[in-house]
């Protein structure tokens, strides 16, 4: 772990070096092999004609800054909500909140027929929220506050409740099954860039948001009752970081489906190399998860040729042996 | 003394009210049964139902009633009484009312080794094979469960959350089979995968049976064991309980009857989740009590919604996975409101 101010500060930059080097990597590589060369050029001198340079420009680019966007999205929200619980398993997947928002969206697209990204950002938000709502009611154990199996197994089953909403909705609207599919996977392939960038100020407010929080979050961490004593309005905060992570969470659904463990695995990464100042911690989450995500979806184009693997499993299959190393430890705190 | 007396005649009510609600479920049941059969898309009259199913040779429905539905309903609460049972049996073990086989991972893995047969074998491997693989795929997976939660015994919490990863990669892996298979077989093994009795023949009932018939006495046998267990573990080693082989011994009948279930009818989840906290809304939580009510119950449930499967969108069939989903979402709800004001 890193102690002092400059090496943290190092870090970080290690960190963003980290981030270019990925961007790069999933610009670069994919089914289609071509010269470094070409890849800067479409970037700097681009020529319609060329199709190296389109692949880069209309096809990668796209989901390489998607990835990059739900990467960072993601693990925010994960570090917030583990913060928000004290509980190391908490995720927006292992919650339930990707499950909620993924079930208003299938909604929303087969019933109401809804198709414009800025009016589903909003349906998954809806659906966010009344599953963090759900689990939080059905995971805190009379006048104890929020109990860490309880609220796990709460995630858990509204997450298999959801989920066999949406199979219901899917079968009953099969012509639509194979694009809903890959939804229900999790991707970052063929989403227009954009549809998404009307989304960037709204993922903007909460980062914001989360940065402005940090002191509040840090305090939070300890204890409700130590922040209450130090002037904080916990109520308050807890409302305002929830709604942050609705918005990052059930943005990122909107976006690219459900991309489950990078909530859970990146904050655990971060508070190993930075700490656990929100100050370190909420900006390492941003840049690693970013990186993380670009990585995976790179690697997954290049798994099963012709085949892409959806990135969603990849995290699953990535993050499951993490889950099941921190669920053995002795305690689930944080 | 009184309250001694006070006590007796409680536990003597207590008794009394059980069997009382067994006899009203079974009514129900036998009665749910006949509607089931006499109702579906070939319009049959509720006195030649019943003429056929008396005397089935002078019947002109017979074909109906003895091929089609009544293997699909008996099916049906043979299956729902399986996943109910097993369901009360994870819920008392790991002392947790949200527990349920598909919550805690062993469904996964009966539906990852089914969907492997219905996607990249198809063709290949015949479907005959599919209730085989889907019990073996149980076993493995609670077994995989067990040793990754295994430190000097098994605690419930350990197994809980093991079983919660186990189902998440489970479940990645089963994405991805669809993915990478045809659409038509992709279709296919998920309407499996949400459970539906369609097409149900004879063969699988007599398939599912012997499982049931082993399976629920066992579990009566055992209903001790588990009223200890749930006490905690302190008192249950204090009352001589061999507290991990007792609990090994009963999530294996939990996984043999979900995976048996789960082989006859597809990946039905929220039965072993609701059909428990019915009946413990109807009798006294004391295992012996509540598992006859438990099995009635999951019978009653997915009987009732496989009947609406097949009435409520005439002509389609839809499986009966979607209408127990649909019923088992108020009621989660429903209890969430409870735990509130309790």
């Amino acid at each position: 772990m890193l102690i002092t101010r400059s090496a943290k500060s190092w870090g970080l930059l290690v960190s963003a070096t980290l981030l270019l080097v990925t961007f790069w990597l999933s610009l670069a590589i994919g089914q289609t092999e071509m010269e470094w060369s070409a890849v800067f050029n479409a970037l700097t001198a681009y020529q319609p004609g060329n199709i190296d340079h389109l692949i880069v420009r209309t096809e990668r680019l796209s989901r390489t800054i998607i990835a990059a966007l739900v990467g960072a999205s993601l693990a925010v929200a994960g570090a917030l909500m583990q913060t928000l619980t004290r509980n190391a398993l908490a995720a927006p997947s292992v919650l339930g909140i990707n499950a909620g928002a993924m079930l208003l969206l299938v909604v929303a697209s087969t019933w109401w027929g809804l198709r414009s990204p800025f009016a589903l950002v909003w349906v998954a938000f809806l659906g966010a929220g009344g599953a963090a709502f759900l689990v939080y009611l059905l995971g805190r154990s009379p006048g104890r506050g929020l109990s860490s199996v309880r609220v796990v197994l709460a995630g858990v089953a509204m997450t298999a409740l959801f989920v066999s909403l949406a199979q219901g909705v899917l079968i009953a609207h099969q012509d639509q099954f194979e694009s809903l599919l890959f939804w229900l996977a999790g991707s970052v392939a063929g989403r227009e860039l954009n549809a998404v960038i009307p989304l960037l100020p709204l993922f903007g407010a909460a980062l914001l948001l989360c940065a402005l929080l940090c002191r509040s979050l840090n305090l939070l961490a300890l204890d409700d009752e130590v922040a209450t004593g130090l002037g904080q309005r916990t109520g308050a905060i807890k409302l305002l970081a929830g709604s942050a992570v609705i918005v990052l969470a059930g943005g990122a659904v909107a976006i690219a489906g459900m991309i489950g463990f990078v909530g859970l695995l990146v904050p655990h990464m971060v508070r190993g190399i930075f700490g656990r100042d929100h100050h370190w911690v909420l900006p390492g989450c941003a840049v690693l998860g970013a990186s993380l995500l670009m990585l995976a979806d790179t690697v997954a184009r290049l798994l099963m040729p012709p085949q892409e693997v959806p990135v969603g499993i990849m995290t699953a299959l990535l993050g499951t042996p993490f889950f099941l190393y921190l669920a053995r430890r002795r305690s689930l705190g944080l | 003394m009184t309250a001694l007396a006070r006590l007796f005649s409680l536990k003597h009510s207590g008794a009394h009210q059980s069997r009382r609600v067994v006899a009203i479920l079974s009514v129900l049941l036998l009665a749910s049964l006949v509607l089931s059969v006499s109702l579906g898309s070939q319009p049959t009259a509720f006195m030649d139902v019943l003429h056929g199913l008396i005397r089935p040779q002078h019947s002109d429905i017979r074909l109906i009633l003895y091929e089609l539905r009544l293997p699909r309903a008996l099916l049906a609460i043979l299956v729902g009484a399986a996943l109910a049972v097993s369901g009360l049996i994870l819920q008392k073990l790991v002392r947790n009312p949200l527990a349920s086989p598909d919550v805690i991972g062993i469904s996964s893995g009966a539906s990852v080794a089914a969907v492997l047969v219905l996607t990249l074998g198809a063709g290949v491997i015949s479907e005959r094979w599919l209730p085989l693989a889907a019990m073996a795929g149980a076993a493995l997976v609670a077994l995989g469960i067990v040793t990754l939660a295994w430190s000097r015994g098994v605690t419930p919490t350990r197994l809980v959350l093991m079983g919660i990863g186990i189902a998440a990669a489970l479940g990645a892996v089963t994405t991805l089979l669809l993915i990478l298979s045809t659409d038509t077989s992709a279709m296919h093994a998920y309407i499996w995968m949400t459970g539906s009795l369609y097409a149900t023949q004879w063969s699988s009932v007599i398939g599912m049976l012997p499982w049931v018939a082993l399976g629920l006495p066992l579990a009566f046998v055992m209903a001790r064991q588990l009223d200890v267990l749930s006490l905690g573990d302190e008192l249950a080693i204090g009352l001589g309980s061999q507290v991990t082989v007792s609990r090994l011994k009963l999530l294996g009948l939990s996984v043999m009857l979900t995976g048996a279930a789960i082989a006859y009818s597809g990946g039905l989840s929220f039965i072993g989740l609701i059909a428990p906290h019915i009946a413990r809304r109807l009798v006294a939580n004391r295992t012996a009590s509540l598992l006859p009510v438990t099995a009635l119950v999951g019978a009653l449930l997915l009987l009732h919604a496989d009947l609406i499967g097949r009435l409520a969108f005439l002509p389609r069939d839809l499986p009966a996975g979607i209408f127990v989903a649909g019923i088992g979402a108020p009621f989660l709800i429903y209890l969430l409101y409870r735990w509130q004001r309790h």
